[in-house]
């Protein structure tokens, strides 16, 4: 004898965790076309380390593996995490990230549902601060002309740590758009010599923009599914839009044009798959705004005025924090109470 | 076109309404017995006014209505009682309650009863009347209805009939309007005049086109002034009071706010019919319209004598064999009948035979991921992600800051919600331990107040007697020199102007009446006390035994429920 509602709505947590690994699927074929298949390599070792890491912490404290393995969501963490650090990089790194994420940032907290931080951005601020050399070697776009790794010696690279022909790792790696833009304009030039530099693309850096262009198709099937409301996604772009363009307007050759922000770096992943991970964000539309807005400010300032390279991981893990505050300050009003009496 | 107004959330579940509602309401069966509980309608249990033995009548009264709050109940049919005592009656808690069992004789024969016309009655009489007819919301709500027809002073202006039906599978109300508009509407013009409302929106949900259809001709043939059938739209739980008031008016009544301070009073159709026939027709409330539904051959709906054993309904719809369970009412806020021995009651609109394939028993929980698609469909506007988390953690003043008691329990939320949280079980669970509280709270406060109250008139007896003595003494003293003669009884106090010491006299005799009334009222109070105490611990008739072990073993399993949700569950498994 159970009490009512008899009748529930077939969605599964598993399921829509599933949907949002398939909504990742454009940026990283895009990925692969652009950069080659080492992505497909850190995929792979950040997936089957999420799953024995998740198996393991399930088994220390007690949980049944069946459900939680299949929930989808250990492989979520690893996914972004292998999309938001360099691809050419020895396993290790996608390892101990990953399992970082997993073992401290998720189980620790209490497991699925629990945790505070989003365990991937976690794992990449561990990453970014521990290693911080291998996590500038980012592969140069094949487009770039410049000397292409087969897979073969990818795999290499990955597991030996060895490049053919005693290539440097410089030679077929680059420093990203962003990082290049901080350098540059530091150097004293301006935006619009610097944006002529050959890394450069349309929107943002080249092939990067286009994974972007991939993350945000990912992200109209999940606002289409309806696994995520347009809340989050729409005013963490407006906002960065916004911050950008008023920098932009009032002196153009040190700020660069809002679009630029939103396909260079983790914007694009960061507002469809990143910001809106439900555990680690309000659940009141008002707050949801409010987070949103100040993650958007914080990539904002982080990417211009910070230390790092990209400020969406350190954006998204500053505002987990504030997400309990945020959500006692935005409840709604009750139905029949909102006070002016209809 | 009426403007017509939204509510929060809401959800769409699949309807399953054409299976009952493609064929006409058939009268159901004279069942081989009727097991009519007394306690039907919101308020007081009804009193037996019956032996066992006795041979009533159709429409004789079985119970009448005690206090304010409370309804009459009859007997559906003529036939002998057999019984009167504690049955399994249709309540989710499982609990007996009393019942009196008719054995019908076949002969179907009325009491006499006759009619009246109401707009020659003065309201006072058609208020009794409905309550002696036992007439109560028949949405399912089962509020007398003579309670819901006060009009405040003309403050009143609409009158919502509820035809909405929003519920999945059930079709009663559907067949009623298409089958017997005219008399709905007769019957609303009788509210509408218990009210003095202006004017009468009745909102019925656009997937019944046909009932709308007959209404509106109903509206046109007899010419009912201001009176006007609305379509809404089919949403999930359009078909409350609260949310049917709020997208035909726009009024948002909030909890604990009645919806007549806002001008606006709302009766179901059903109850509007049955208030028709009682007051033209002197007919109490007898039977009502049962969808059977579900996992049955012949899905449709039935009139249904009051008591009419649900396994005898059922078996006439041609329930299948592998039904595992009766819910009564629909499939989202509906109950898990306790049996199939139960009556059919005033609040029985439907039964939905369950089979494991239709209704699968619930999954195992996950976690709350915080998706908040909960919060997105609630129509009271909560948050019950926030709810959930303090129910579960057994934080009850959080719950009721998080406005707990707004939920109206529709079931939206578990509906939606992809871990499969069975979340409305947390929010009755939380409420039953927030009113369990507050009733040992309130027994313990009575608890205080008796013993200071006894501490205090322990201190006033000491003192009064210490007073007495002194007086006795200073009397005795004053005495002595004095005359020896006894009290001087008939002398004029006024006349004597050394009269202290009658004074004293007096005094001392009034302080000994007042000890005198107060060891009295000591005594009573101590027998009260002699009498009462046992009635709460030891004088338990093993029924009522029966019942506390009962409520015992329930709240123990919700308890067990908010600590073992499932998968999602800190503590180890065993």
């Amino acid at each position: 004898m159970w009490s009512s509602p008899f009748i529930t709505t077939p969605t599964s947590v598993s399921q829509i965790m599933l949907r949002v690994l398939l909504a990742l699927i454009p940026g990283i074929a895009l990925y692969v076309w652009y950069f080659g298949p080492a992505i497909l390599v850190s995929l792979t070792l950040a997936s089957i380390t999420a799953l024995a890491t998740e198996a393991i912490m399930l088994k220390l404290r007690n949980r049944p593996l069946k459900p939680f393995l299949s929930d989808n969501s250990a492989l979520i963490t690893g996914w972004l995490l292998a999309l938001s650090i360099p691809a050419l990089a020895p396993w290790w790194l996608i390892v101990v990230g990953t399992a970082f994420g997993i073992v401290i940032a998720k189980h620790l907290y209490g497991g699925l549902g629990n945790n505070v931080f989003n365990p991937a951005m976690i794992g990449y601020a561990v990453l970014i601060i521990s290693f911080p050399a291998h996590m500038t070697h980012w592969i140069s776009p094949n487009t770039l002309g410049g000397i292409g790794l087969s897979f073969v010696e990818q795999l290499n690279y990955t597991f030996n740590g060895v490049l053919p022909g005693g290539l440097k790792l410089d030679a077929v790696t680059m420093a990203t758009p962003l990082d290049t833009l901080k350098t540059q304009l530091h150097l004293g030039l301006s935006v619009d010599v610097i944006r002529d530099m050959p890394i450069f693309g349309y929107l943002g850096g080249k092939g990067g923009e286009m994974v972007a262009i991939g993350f945000a198709v990912g992200g109209a099937y999940l606002l289409l599914t309806r696994v995520i409301s347009w809340v989050i996604p729409a005013t963490y772009l407006g906002t960065l839009f916004a911050i950008a363009a008023i920098f932009h307007l009032a002196d153009p050759a040190h700020y660069v044009a809002p679009l630029f922000h939103w396909f260079s770096g983790a914007a694009m992943l960061g507002a469809f798959f990143i910001y809106t991970d439900p555990i680690g964000s309000p659940t009141t539309h008002r707050g949801q705004v409010i987070y949103a807005a100040g993650a958007a400010l914080l990539t904002y300032l982080i990417r211009t005025f910070g230390g790092f390279p990209d400020g969406v991981a350190f954006a998204a893990v500053l505002m987990n924090i504030c997400v309990p505050l945020i959500d006692a300050y935005s409840q709604p009003k009750v139905f029949g109470k909102k006070g002016d009496g209809k | 076109m009426r403007k017509l107004f939204k509510f929060h959330g809401g959800v769409h579940p699949p309807t399953h309404k054409t299976e009952s509602s493609r064929t006409p309401i058939v009268q159901a069966a004279m069942p081989s017995k009727l097991v009519i509980p007394l306690h039907q309608h919101v308020g007081n249990r009804a009193v037996p006014t019956v032996q066992v033995g006795e041979r009533v009548l159709k429409g004789q009264i079985i119970g009448r209505p005690e206090g304010r709050l409370s309804s009459a109940v009859h007997a559906s049919t003529s036939g002998t009682v057999s019984a009167v005592d504690m049955q399994v009656v249709a309540h989710f808690s499982g609990l007996p309650d009393l019942c009196v069992t008719i054995i019908p004789d076949g002969k179907d024969e009325w009491i006499a009863h006759s009619g009246m016309d109401y707009k020659q009655t003065p309201h006072s009489e058609l208020r009794q009347r409905l309550r002696e007819a036992g007439i109560v919301g028949l949405g399912g709500a089962v509020f007398p209805s003579d309670m819901k027809s006060y009009s405040h002073k003309h403050k009143i202006k609409t009158l919502v009939l509820n035809g909405a039906e929003c519920e999945p599978y059930i079709t009663c109300d559907d067949l009623l309007m298409r089958e017997r508009a005219n008399e709905i509407l007769r019957g609303a013009e009788v509210l509408r005049e218990l009210l003095y409302a202006e004017e009468v929106l009745i909102g019925i949900e656009d997937n019944k086109p046909e009932a709308i259809a007959a209404m509106r001709q109903a509206v046109a043939d007899d010419g009912h002034a201001r009176m006007e059938v609305i379509a809404v739209p089919t949403l999930y739980p359009g078909g409350g009071a609260k949310q049917l008031i709020r997208v035909l008016t726009g009024i948002e009544v909030a909890a604990g706010v009645r919806s007549t301070e806002k001008g606006v009073q709302c009766f179901n159709v059903a109850t509007a019919y049955c208030a028709w026939r009682a007051i033209t027709f002197g007919e109490p409330l007898l039977s009502r319209i049962v969808t059977v539904t579900g996992n049955v051959e012949r899905a449709q709906n039935f009139e249904v004598l009051l008591g009419t054993p649900v396994d005898e309904l059922v078996a006439q719809a041609g329930s299948k064999a592998d039904t595992y369970k009766h819910i009564m009412g629909g499939p989202m806020m509906g109950v898990d009948l306790p049996s199939g021995a139960v009556g059919v009651t005033k609040a029985t609109n439907c039964i939905i035979e369950a089979s494991q394939a239709m209704f699968p028993p619930p999954q195992a929980a996950m976690p709350c991921i915080r998706c908040a698609r909960c919060a997105a469909v609630c129509p009271a506007e909560l948050q019950p992600q926030d709810m959930y988390w303090f129910a579960k953690g057994k934080d009850f003043g959080k719950t009721q800051e998080f406005h707990l008691f707004d939920c109206i329990e529709c079931g939206a939320c578990a509906y939606v919600c992809p871990s499969h949280i069975p979340l409305v079980q947390y929010y009755r669970f939380a409420k039953s331990e927030i009113w369990q509280r507050e009733q040992e709270q309130q027994a313990a406060e009575v608890a205080r107040e008796r013993h200071e109250f006894h501490m205090l008139r322990i201190e006033r007896e000491k003192q009064e007697k210490a007073e007495r003595l002194a007086q006795k003494e200073k009397a005795a003293l004053a005495a002595k020199p004095a005359a020896p003669t006894p009290l001087p009884v008939a002398a004029d106090p006024n006349a004597d102007p050394e009269n202290t010491l009658q004074m004293r006299i007096d005094s001392a005799v009034a302080h000994s009446n007042m000890q005198m009334r107060i060891d009295a009222a000591a005594a009573r109070a101590k027998e009260q006390v002699a009498t009462e105490q046992p009635k709460n611990t030891d004088a338990l008739t093993p029924q009522q035994q029966a019942e506390i072990a009962e409520i015992e073993a329930r709240r123990a399993k919700f308890h067990e429920i908010a600590s073992h949700p499932g998968a999602d569950d800190e503590s180890p498994k065993q």
